[in-house]
């Protein structure tokens, strides 16, 4: 099933800025809430978000509690040269998820 | 047989006769999508379906369509083949007459009609993921048409009940929707915008809800708002009034998945 949705440019003259959007598909339960009996109900949420520019690391969030559910988080960066965006996240509960998006750099 | 038919007739002419005509019905010229109303941000992100996260559930929408269920092992594909042909334009036409039932069904009880009558599968809840991808998915394929709702004759009864029920007062504050939604839409309610309660891209993201949701819970919200008693999902109540609802914005456009605050 659909996790994330990535938004990188496919082209791009060399030392442009461009922007880079993300939406990743999570509940980011707070671990505020409770249930009708009161028990609590347990934080899920995404922790972590990196993105690597051909292995080097060119973005990193942490995430907390009050960022809503599906995070979309979106940054700029400089195109330097031919290659792959690599995204990662990582949450609770043990969740992983990584996406990756090419971009051809003229 | 024939009598009853009579009387059947005579009863929707004297649901129009009873009824009168709101004074403040909104003028055709006059009708505005909740798009409309939104903060720019909000609109620039329905418009962009990368940032759409409606589109998440669209994405899921479609493996469901291919995704083999049920005792028949069939899956929606295998009858509908691509979506892209058969399902364009269908969302907006619901809800829409079902022969068999005699009555007005929507978009999510077509689908679950489908899955145990022909797929042999349990029908899905509502407001479920799955049950809203799938909606999603094939009210995706009317993006940009002309909303038809209500256009089937045989509907006329049932859309003048849902009528009934839209400008009908109830509950603790005795409100009925059209004192809002007719009479007060150009102006907020605790700062948010009244809006004229035009159904045009449900399912849709609302940001309040953080998720993608049906017209029916929209209803259902807006219904314990006025402190009334909520139908409960697929009461032929909330069938009704989204279908009058999708009869008074016949021509707008579908916007689905759309996003609201």
């Amino acid at each position: 099933m659909a996790s994330a949705l990535i938004n990188v440019p496919a082209r791009a003259r060399r030392g442009d800025v461009i922007e880079i959007k993300t939406l990743m598909s999570h509940i980011m339960e707070t671990g505020y809430r409770h249930t009708a009996s009161g028990d609590v109900v347990p934080r899920d949420i995404v922790t972590s978000f990196t993105c690597r520019y051909n292995g080097t690391e060119i973005f990193r969030a942490d995430l907390f509690p009050a960022i809503a559910a599906n995070p979309f988080i979106t940054f700029f960066t400089t195109a330097t040269e031919s290659g792959r965006f690599e995204f990662e996240w990582i949450g609770d509960r043990g969740f992983s998820q990584t996406a990756s998006a090419p971009i051809t750099v003229e | 047989m024939r009598r009853r038919g009579i009387a059947l007739v005579m009863l929707a002419v004297a649901y129009r006769a009873v009824l009168p005509i709101h004074a403040n019905e909104i003028p055709q010229t006059e009708r505005r999508s909740g798009f409309g109303f939104m903060a720019p941000d909000t609109q620039a992100m329905q418009g962009d379906d990368t940032v759409n996260p409606g589109t998440l559930w669209v994405l899921d929408g479609e493996v469901l369509w291919n995704r083999k269920v049920g005792s028949a092992d069939k899956a929606c594909a295998d009858c509908h083949t691509d979506a892209r042909e058969t399902m364009k334009g269908v969302a907006a036409r619901y809800p829409a007459f079902d022969k068999a039932r005699g009555r007005p069904v929507d978009l999510e009880q077509r689908i679950n009609l489908c899955r145990t009558d022909h797929q042999q599968a349990t029908p899905l809840p509502y407001e479920s993921r799955d049950l809203l991808a799938l909606t999603a998915f094939v009210a995706r394929h009317s993006r940009g048409m002309p909303i038809e709702g209500g256009s089937d004759p045989r509907l006329e009864p049932f859309v003048a009940k849902g009528r009934e029920l839209f400008v009908r007062r109830q509950g603790q504050l005795n409100l009925g929707c059209a004192n809002c939604h007719d009479d007060n839409w150009d102006k907020r309610l605790a700062g948010s915008a009244i809006t004229q309660a035009h159904p045009t891209g449900y399912p849709l993201y609302r940001l309040e809800w953080q998720s993608l949701g049906s017209l029916q819970r929209r209803l259902r919200a807006c219904i314990a708002g006025i402190r009334a008693q909520a139908y409960d999902y697929g009461a032929p109540e909330l069938v009704e009034l989204e279908l009058y609802l999708m009869s008074r914005a016949r021509g707008m456009t579908i916007e689905t998945p759309a996003v609201r605050p």
